[in-house]
């Protein structure tokens, strides 16, 4: 007698021409992605019914409103992969920084969201609720996780000239 | 019911009482009057007593059933309203307890059955004067809590446990219309959120509220009726808030209401400090007589140290909503030296549980519940040198609810060495199939020691790798078990033979994903009837051995419960249970009582 599986599918993340069938998201249900706040994407992680016996109520806490997964895309100029980002678990812009400097090397992003520095290649923005694209930094952490939907990695070589003015005709 | 009849059977626990012991009629042996037997019994409260009280003969028979106040109904298809309210003609409380325990885990479908409204409608013919109505897992409408609120004038106190089907329309009904209600716990439930007014429902006039609970609700309640309603019940000894409530309104409520002995807080942390620390520290202080508390959401290292003032006397801290780390919770333990009973979360870690064993030596029962239960890697949580510790430093600790990654038979071994009064032992290793992390072998030495080492034990639940060999030791062993729970364990029938063939006191057991089969089912023929309940499913049962069982033991419901995806011949989920109200006729389709 195993374990039932809920039928998850975890689909190989490949690379492939552009064009072509080869690229396709991970995802993995109840577990977690590879990204900076876990470890690696686990395998085939079944899921069974009512395993662990730990009571609805209970679930419900430790996957609360406090706890929800925030997972939103992450696209670098350049990169043709995009990456996913759990807003929830990074306690603030600093730790933010971190991550994507760590999945995408760009150096420096941290310190750019902090101070409007021109010290870094790059600027972080992201797409809101109502569909504007913002500079990262400007609201209180907690506001930006609540209404950030996708964020994006540009170099600033790209809007110089254009400043940041030009953001809003992405 | 003709009172003449040899009693073999009563609505709750049958004990195995020889039939012919009990005589039909009076006899020299019970010279008492009614009227001094009645009084006399009226002092015992203990429903298992009373059973016995009710088997010695015809006359305490009824002096036991006009003396009895409270009625326990472990099964809600155990008996029917009907039966209940024939016996009993002076019920003033009812405790009804209805799904299968594995329905917290979403075992049993929707729409099972264990309806309140059925029982509600009898019991307000036969007990208009009923008092208090406590329910665990039974299904609850809207309905069901208005025709309460409306038919039961001396309503006093409501407590609805893992039941589901109602909303807070439903409490609205309650607090409108109780006029004496002095209790109203509302815990862990299926409920329908539909805001917090239902509190404001509460009317002016109401002043005797003693237990309020709605901390698993999480619409924002009005504070200021809040704040009206704890003021004018002066008797309020236990208040559980919701989240919503801050801690500059916890503040308000606790000046309030000083005498509180059960405190479930609100969210306990804030961002903008709109009152120091000290003031809500001194709060605190003034609260003499506190003794629980829990809630504590989202608490961190400036704030929990708020309650210190309070801690010298608290005999139950629940932490299991408040993720603390190693240090947090050493620092409160401190200030703990009474504690018997605490729950926590698996962040503590190992190093918490140690603190656990430095602060508190009269500790009795520990809970760990893990933060994410679904995390299956990369996890820390605690391990078995937690458990150790406990143990250690907590040598009256009997009840254990621990869930961990890892375990070993010789940290078990140690742990009930330390600790052998273990009356409720409940070890979950959340990864299934799991055995000892250092010699890989199972975990049957583990159970093993569990019950040579500990003569009380009254309830276990197993897990990790398991093979036949546990059970045994179960089965010789574990003479005052009542309760066991058992998933993904066992490697043949010998297993269940084993258990049914020992375990004299055995009256729950629930098993999941285990290899037994009907020549185990069927071995357990004589004992069921001994038995409150029988949980089977996705074992190796069939449709006809559960048949076979189902004919010989007609005083056994023996239910099946369809599987779309199981084929026809397979019984997926059986549910057995004796009953004296025969096979239900509620029943939904996916359910067929054979």
């Amino acid at each position: 007698m195993g374990p039932q599986g809920l039928g998850l599918e975890i689909t190989e993340l490949r690379l492939g021409l552009p064009g072509g069938s080869g690229e396709k998201k991970r995802v993995v249900s109840g577990g977690r992605e590879a990204d900076v706040c876990g470890g690696e994407g686990k395998k085939d992680m079944d899921m069974v019914v009512g395993w662990p016996p730990v009571c609805l109520y209970r679930q419900k806490k430790s996957m609360g409103e406090a706890t929800r997964k925030m997972y939103v895309k992450v696209s670098m100029d350049g990169a043709p992969i995009l990456r996913k980002v759990d807003l929830s678990c990074l306690k603030g812009y600093s730790e933010l920084g971190m991550a994507l400097e760590n999945l995408f090397g760009c150096y420096g992003i941290g310190e750019a969201m902090k101070a409007e520095s021109e010290s870094c290649e790059y600027i972080a923005i992201y797409e809101d609720k109502d569909g504007d694209w913002m500079l990262v930094g400007d609201v209180p952490w907690l506001m930006f996780i609540e209404t950030c939907k996708r964020l994006r990695i540009k170099r600033r070589s790209y809007s110089n000239g254009v400043g940041l003015h030009g953001i809003n005709n992405y | 019911m003709d009172l003449n009849q040899k009693r073999t059977r009563t609505v709750d626990r049958v004990d195995s009482v020889d039939p012919d012991l009990v005589s039909p009629e009076s006899t020299p042996m019970c010279p008492f009057p009614d009227e001094v037997l009645e009084p006399v019994l009226s002092l015992i409260n203990s429903h298992k007593d009373r059973s016995s009280v009710s088997l010695v003969c015809k006359d305490w028979y009824n002096a036991e059933r006009w003396s009895r106040r409270h009625v326990f109904i472990g099964n809600c298809y155990s008996v029917s309203p009907e039966i209940v309210v024939g016996r009993f003609p002076k019920i003033r409380s009812v405790t009804l307890k209805g799904k299968p325990r594995f329905s917290d885990f979403n075992l049993v479908p929707e729409d099972w059955g264990a309806d309140v409204y059925p029982w509600l409608s009898v019991l307000a013919k036969a007990y208009p004067f009923l008092e208090e109505l406590r329910l665990k897992r039974m299904a609850v409408s809207d309905e069901s809590l208005e025709f309460l609120a409306m038919n039961f004038p001396e309503f006093k106190a409501l407590s609805l446990l893992s039941c589901d089907g109602f909303s807070t329309d439903g409490l609205k009904a309650i607090a409108t219309h109780c006029r004496n209600l002095a209790e109203l716990d509302i815990q862990e439930n299926g409920i329908d959120d539909l805001g917090g007014d239902w509190l404001s429902c509460f009317p002016e006039t109401l002043t005797t509220l003693q237990v309020l609970n709605f901390a698993s609700l999480n619409s924002e309640v009005s504070f200021s009726d809040l704040e009206k309603l704890v003021t004018r019940c002066k008797s309020l000894r236990v208040l559980k808030v919701n989240r919503t409530i801050n801690l500059d309104q916890l503040q308000k409520l606790l000046l309030r209401a000083p005498q509180l002995t059960e405190l479930g807080t609100g969210t306990f942390t804030q961002d903008l400090v709109t009152r120091p620390v000290a003031d809500l520290e001194a709060t605190f202080g003034s609260c003499k007589n506190l003794l629980t508390i829990s809630g504590l959401w989202d608490t961190n290292s400036l704030y929990l140290p708020v309650i210190y003032p309070a801690c010298a006397s608290l005999t139950f801290l629940n932490l299991s909503c408040a993720a603390l780390r190693s240090f947090e919770l050493a620092m409160l333990l401190i200030h703990c030296k009474s504690l018997r009973r605490l729950w926590v979360l698996d962040t503590v870690g190992d190093m918490g549980l140690e603190a656990v064993g430095s602060w508190c030596p009269l500790l009795e029962e520990l809970r760990v519940f893990p933060a994410d239960p679904f995390e299956q890697e990369n996890v820390a949580g605690v391990t078995e040198s937690g458990f150790v510790a406990v143990s250690r430093g907590c040598p009256k600790l009997h009840y254990v609810l621990y869930f961990c990654h890892q375990m070993t038979n010789a940290a078990v071994a140690t742990v009930v060495q330390n600790c052998p009064g273990f009356t409720h032992f409940r070890l979950c290793i959340m990864n299934l199939g799991q055995p000892d992390y250092v010699t890989n072998e199972p975990m049957d030495e583990a159970f093993g020691a569990v019950v040579r080492t500990c003569p009380n034990l009254q309830r276990l639940a197993v897990s990790g790798l398991l093979t036949d060999l546990t059970f045994e030791y179960i089965g010789k062993y574990a003479k005052n078990l009542e309760i066991l729970s058992v998933a993904f364990a066992g490697s043949s029938d010998l297993g269940l033979k084993y258990v049914l063939g020992g375990c004299p006191r055995l009256r729950k057991l629930e098993i999941r994903d285990c290899p037994f089969g009907n020549a185990a089912l069927l071995s357990g023929l004589t004992k069921y009837e001994s038995m409150r309940s029988l949980w089977m499913s996705a074992c190796n049962l069939t449709m006809n051995g559960c048949r076979v069982l189902a004919k010989e033991m007609p005083r056994l419901n023996v239910e099946v419960m369809k599987d779309e995806d199981s084929e026809d011949s397979q019984a997926h989920k059986v549910y057995i249970y004796r009953t004296v109200a025969g096979p239900r006729r509620d029943a939904p389709p996916f359910v067929l009582t054979l």
